[in-house]
């Protein structure tokens, strides 16, 4: 039953429901540069998370709306909104994956724009009410939801497209996840501006209005999602005939990939890849203040912040687009090598003074950092093959929720056990940043031992014929 | 399956650029305003 046979031709078993898989199959002569703006459309709007930060000052005077009101909400119990949200990204990401391979691109991106939607709008509920608890239920546990539905939906999708450029597709939509904070951050000001009063902060209403233009946004990539028909392959490309140490032409199930060691392995490298560039991101204003006493003001380290985010989010194209030329196993040991060296040197960079080189420094680790978020679904790709890449990229996005809670709390123990020992200022970051690049170095070692997926985890071709089989009846 | 009855729908180039400046403009508005904001370091 199909849809691409179905819809404006002559219908042979009646129309598929529209937001079944079936219905999502490309028809001839679908342009595939459609598929990236799909995902960018549902990427851009889910990366407002990196933005939430902007609404923790306004939240937290909700009651004595120039200044907090002893009943106000306090920060720390405002932070809980988006551990929350990173912690339930990790969950339905993990947990969503083999649903997301059953129901196709369409249904899981619409699902993701009714969670994060409805998540805002929940939120504004709690605010008007002021109930923290429907803060977490809203933008915590339903926008989190969104947020891991919507960003592992497409990128399978992607990699199905563009089989001669996997790296670069997946690379620019999880780069939209970078560059949402990006629009997220003014607009939120923005509208916060346009609708506070003596009465109001304003954030309520600024929920509404970006729950639904996020639902309308990520609705919009939903229906424009198409995937390619089976057997689909771009015009004049032909799959190498020679067959790549790295880079597999057989797929694994989702459950036998968590059989493999090539699975942890890569954990381990998202892990610390992330770990590393989390952890100092959080310190980075901090950091170029402290270093660079008298010369960084807050305002210009504010800037320095603004670069940061730039480069993690060119990174995230720059990398992943490299890796399709280099390999992604050599991508890898770039992140961690060079990764390594610049965090070794950063505290003699800051220490002799030279901002330029430190800030460029910072730059680089902070491309590495996203290209590290953009390359591993087609590591992931050329390991297990396509059949289940969207779902093994769900269940190793969990790395990413651990690195989030171990970083921050590496950073923050570090420092803090400097500063109790004596250590002020610069010097007490050190040893981090010490840390960080002896992380960097497990990870390249980890990289080092990742080989090809043995042959008894691979499907049959029974298997791969039913799957096939199904797809094409289907179409 | 028969292919020969799916019919061939092109996309249209029209359509095409509008979904890209639909993404690409608030993604360069955002930008832009990153840049400005990182300009800041420099002063």
């Amino acid at each position: 039953m199909s849809s691409v046979m179905n819809e404006g031709s002559s219908p042979a078993y009646g129309p598929a429901p529209f937001f079944s898989k079936e219905a999502t199959y490309a028809k001839p002569g679908f342009s595939r540069w459609m598929v990236p703006p799909a995902a960018l459309a549902v990427h851009l709007c889910i990366g407002q998370a990196y933005a939430f930060s902007v609404f923790n000052v306004p939240l937290s005077r909700v009651i004595g709306i120039t200044e907090s009101a002893p009943d106000d909400w306090k920060l720390t119990t405002l932070g809980w909104i988006f551990s929350l949200a990173i912690f339930f990204l990790g969950i339905s990401a993990a947990f969503a994956g083999k649903w997301l391979e059953r129901v196709g691109p369409r249904l899981t991106m619409f699902t993701a724009a009714c969670c994060f939607g409805s998540g805002f709008l929940v939120s504004a509920l709690g605010i008007y009410t002021h109930q923290i608890a429907l803060l977490y239920l809203g933008y915590g546990v339903l926008g989190g939801i969104g947020l891991g539905l919507g960003y592992v939906s497409p990128v399978s999708t992607l990699i199905r497209w563009f089989p001669d450029r996997r790296g670069m597709a997946t690379g620019m939509a999880i780069m939209g996840f970078g560059g949402g904070a990006m629009i997220a951050a003014p607009l939120s000001v923005a509208l916060m501006n346009t609708f506070k009063s003596a009465t109001s902060v304003g954030v309520a209403q600024t929920f509404v209005v970006m729950g639904i233009g996020y639902f309308v946004s990520m609705l919009i990539g939903s229906l424009a999602i198409r995937v390619p028909a089976p057997g689909w392959k771009p015009a004049g490309w032909t799959p190498p005939t020679t067959a790549s140490k790295m880079i597999t032409r057989n797929h694994v199930h989702i459950d036998q990939a968590l059989k493999t060691s090539q699975f942890y392995l890569l954990w381990l490298v998202l892990f610390l890849n992330v770990t590393a560039g989390i952890g100092v991101l959080g310190q980075a204003s901090l950091m170029i203040q402290e270093s660079f006493k008298g010369s960084v003001t807050a305002a210009a380290a504010a800037g320095f912040v603004g670069l940061l985010s730039l480069f993690n989010m060119g990174g995230r194209f720059f990398w992943a687009s490299s890796s399709d030329w280099i390999g992604r196993k050599n991508t890898y040991f770039v992140f961690f090598a060079l990764g390594a060296v610049l965090y070794w040197l950063v505290p003699q960079l800051g220490a002799s003074g030279n901002i330029a080189l430190f800030v460029l420094a910072y730059c680089v680790i902070m491309s590495m950092y996203g290209g590290g978020f953009a390359t591993i679904p087609a590591y992931l790709a050329d390991m297990f093959g396509t059949a289940f890449v969207g779902g093994i990229h769900g269940r190793l996005l969990t790395a990413w929720a651990a690195a989030g809670i171990a970083g921050p709390v590496l950073v923050n123990y570090i420092r803090e056990y400097q500063v109790a020992h004596g250590v002020t200022g610069a010097d007490a970051y050190t040893m981090t940043l010490h840390i960080m690049a002896a992380l960097l170095v497990v990870g390249f070692i980890c990289n080092l031992l990742v080989a090809r997926v043995s042959d008894r985890h691979h499907m049959s071709e029974a298997d791969v014929s039913s799957l096939a089989g199904n797809a094409s009846a289907a179409h | 399956m028969d292919n020969s009855r799916v019919k061939a729908q092109p996309t249209s180039k029209g359509l095409l650029a509008i979904f890209w400046l639909y993404v690409l403009i608030p993604l360069v508005w955002g930008v832009s305003n990153t840049i400005t904001q990182a300009m800041k370091l420099f002063h």
